[in-house]
């Protein structure tokens, strides 16, 4: 579109919008003001010890379980964060998703230990206590798991962002840096991978290679200025920033460093990645840059012609998001949104671009470009690698969202 | 040399070591890739807080003391595995005792599955649609059968079953899937010669496999 074009229409929807916009105050004038019941009455005192919660009306924004696939357990299950109500880059701890393989363990801070062995000069065990006196950092890091996306692959099965891109939130991640545990152990130079194992029911273990452990990996022990949650990994965890959640192992309890990868069940049967000719990809941790509108998106409503910012969310396991484009016509013409500050390393970056709906049906869609110059795809785009049907791993595709006249926003992914 | 200026030395080989670090993976913003060719996706280091005496807060233990947490097996060739044995016939009877209520009497999933999770069959479906996933379709190793029972099976008490019980339950699971006779015992030495159809079916992450162009007008 040229910058003309542009300007012309930008006129028109203005003088659309204006209109609209004198007859939705001449139909709705603003109520006279009651004094309300709290100004009136003393509030709730403050309890002794407490908690804070969030306000009771606010009881809709939950974590939910899938509502595409039916689980009939609970044990080897996951939740997801509702997005669509997320403000900011900033997941509060009662709504990051989770995921388990065997439920979520009550761990005794006083006798959890951490092991690392193997291929050390010498073994170590550490307590809650030996850890909290290391160093410390925080950082800024999304976390997404590998099979986000998975029920929407060449068709919509989901209705809301929250079901279609809920295993992922944003924290701040406290703790001590792998590199100074391991340093401390004594990493053989032929100790090219390290098992990370959880103190679980599941007992889940991944290999991990040793440059990640050196590179930037935490062994944490708080989120969001408070000790993990218990279905976070309380008390301890990995976290690899930018990879797939499932290596950053939760109720961490050993490190042991080998020569070789272990090829457990959990990189072997499962989070393998199905690829054509009956192949799998094996040991893609790498989360690619993706994004997603949050607002508006599927299952909300626009309320009648006029001015919307559309915002969501970017990121990537490969560095920072470099720009975020937004298309209204189902990807024939973007527009770069702006930024939100900060914009940090592998992690949740917040995207906005002002939009003068005229009322028509529009696509929504966005694209996000990170710090290698890699560009997230369709996916046809994928679907030129990844010729396969059923479910995707790791399904980083642009998601268009379908506005009708009416204002309905529907999830249209693999049709748009 | 004096002990200060030593470790002003060490310090300033730390920080060369940390600078070749930052070269090699690619400061600049470009993905880097292990030997093995999988993306690491790193992006430079942070910064670190300088330390004249690193703290030391670990205990020392013995790998013997480490034991009863040292439960992992090295799948491909059974590093790990520990003494003991296992029959077909010892597996059926320990099946029917421990796993049957959730996997079904004849092992074809049972009632607490989300799928209908087999534990045999599959095998020459990868190319199929779909893909039937059992241990005996997509394992590339039989180890990792003792290995995730030790660990995690049964889901109600995992890490009760003996060594013992693991290579039966090992031997039965493989036997359904016809890739041991009925008359198979399972040890550390038979377990990793069993040959898994599925061995040569994983290739190492080759991404990025897309190549998407970032258009802005009149695009597709």
């Amino acid at each position: 579109m040229s910058s003309n074009a542009s300007r012309r229409d930008f006129i028109r929807k203005t003088a659309a919008l204006t209109g609209g916009a004198l007859a939705a105050a001449g139909s709705a004038r603003a109520a006279p003001l009651p004094v309300p019941r709290t100004n009136q009455e003393p509030g709730r005192i403050i309890e002794e010890t407490a908690y804070g919660m969030p306000s009771k009306y606010e009881a809709h924004v939950r974590r939910r379980r899938t509502d595409v696939l039916k689980n009939r357990q609970n044990l080897s299950d996951w939740s997801m964060t509702p997005l669509q109500h997320q403000p900011g880059i900033i997941t509060p701890n009662g709504l990051v998703y989770e995921r388990h393989h065997a439920g979520t363990p009550d761990i005794d801070p006083r006798t959890h230990r951490l092991v690392i062995h193997g291929m050390v000069k010498q073994p170590l065990q550490f307590t809650m206590d030996d850890l909290v006196r290391y160093p410390s950092v925080s950082r800024f890091h999304f976390l997404e798991c590998s099979g986000n996306g998975l029920t929407d692959w060449l068709k919509p099965a989901s209705t809301t962002v929250q079901q279609t891109h809920g295993l992922l939130s944003g924290a701040v991640w406290t703790g001590v840096l792998a590199s100074t545990l391991l340093e401390e152990a004594g990493v053989d130079p032929r100790g090219k991978w390290a098992l990370l194992e959880g103190a679980d029911a599941s007992a889940h273990t991944r290999s991990a290679p040793m440059e990640k452990m050196l590179d930037d990996a935490l062994i944490v022990y708080a989120m969001n200025g408070e000790a993990l949650r218990p279905e976070n990994g309380y008390p301890l965890r990995a976290l690899l920033p930018g990879w797939e959640g499932n290596i950053s192992v939760k109720w961490l309890r050993r490190i042991k460093v080998g020569d070789q990868p272990w090829h457990f069940r959990s990189e072997t049967a499962r989070y393998t990645d199905p690829m054509p000719q009956g192949k799998w990809r094996q040991f893609s941790m790498l989360m690619e840059c993706k994004s997603v509108i949050t607002s508006p998106s599927g299952g909300q409503r626009l309320k009648g012609p006029g001015f919307y910012e559309v915002t969501g969310l970017a990121w990537s396991g490969a560095g920072k998001v470099r720009a975020v484009d937004v298309s209204f016509d189902g990807g024939k013409n973007w527009r770069e949104a702006v930024l939100e500050e900060p914009v940090m390393d592998k992690c949740l970056t917040r995207f906005k671009v002002g939009w003068n709906w005229d009322g028509g049906p529009a696509v929504l869609m966005s694209r996000a470009v990170d710090s290698t110059g890699y560009v997230q795809p369709t996916v046809r785009d994928l679907q030129k690698t990844r010729a396969i049907v059923g479910f995707v791993q790791h399904h980083n595709a642009i998601q268009p969202w379908a506005v009708n006249a009416n204002g309905e926003v529907r999830n249209v992914i693999g049709q748009a | 040399m004096s002990s200060a200026r030593l470790k002003q030395a060490s310090l300033w080989v730390g920080c060369s070591l940390l600078l070749a670090a930052c070269a090699n993976l690619g400061g600049g913003g470009m993905a880097s890739k292990t030997a093995e060719g999988i993306p690491l996706g790193a992006s430079g280091r942070h910064a670190v807080q300088p330390l004249p005496d690193k703290p030391r807060f670990g205990k020392p233990m013995s790998e013997a003391d480490v034991a009863p947490w040292n439960i992992d097996i090295r799948t491909p060739d059974g590093l790990g595995l520990p003494p003991g044995r296992g029959s077909v016939a010892e597996g059926r009877s320990i099946y029917a005792a421990k796993c049957v209520a959730c996997h079904g009497p004849d092992a074809k999933g049972g009632a607490a599955y989300q799928y209908p999770a087999a534990m045999f069959g599959g095998i020459g479906s990868m190319t199929k649609v779909p893909r039937i996933l059992t241990p005996g379709s997509m394992y590339p190793y039989a180890p990792i059968l003792f290995d995730y029972i030790r660990r995690a099976m049964p889901m109600d008490r995992p890490q009760t079953l003996s060594a013992d019980e693991v290579y039966a339950l090992s031997a039965y699971l493989l036997n359904l899937n016809g890739l041991v006779p009925a008359s198979a015992v399972m040890d550390a030495q038979s377990l990793p010669k069993v040959q898994m159809p599925n061995r040569d079916g994983f290739i190492v992450d080759d991404r990025p496999d897309a190549k998407a162009v970032r258009c802005m007008t009149n695009c597709q």
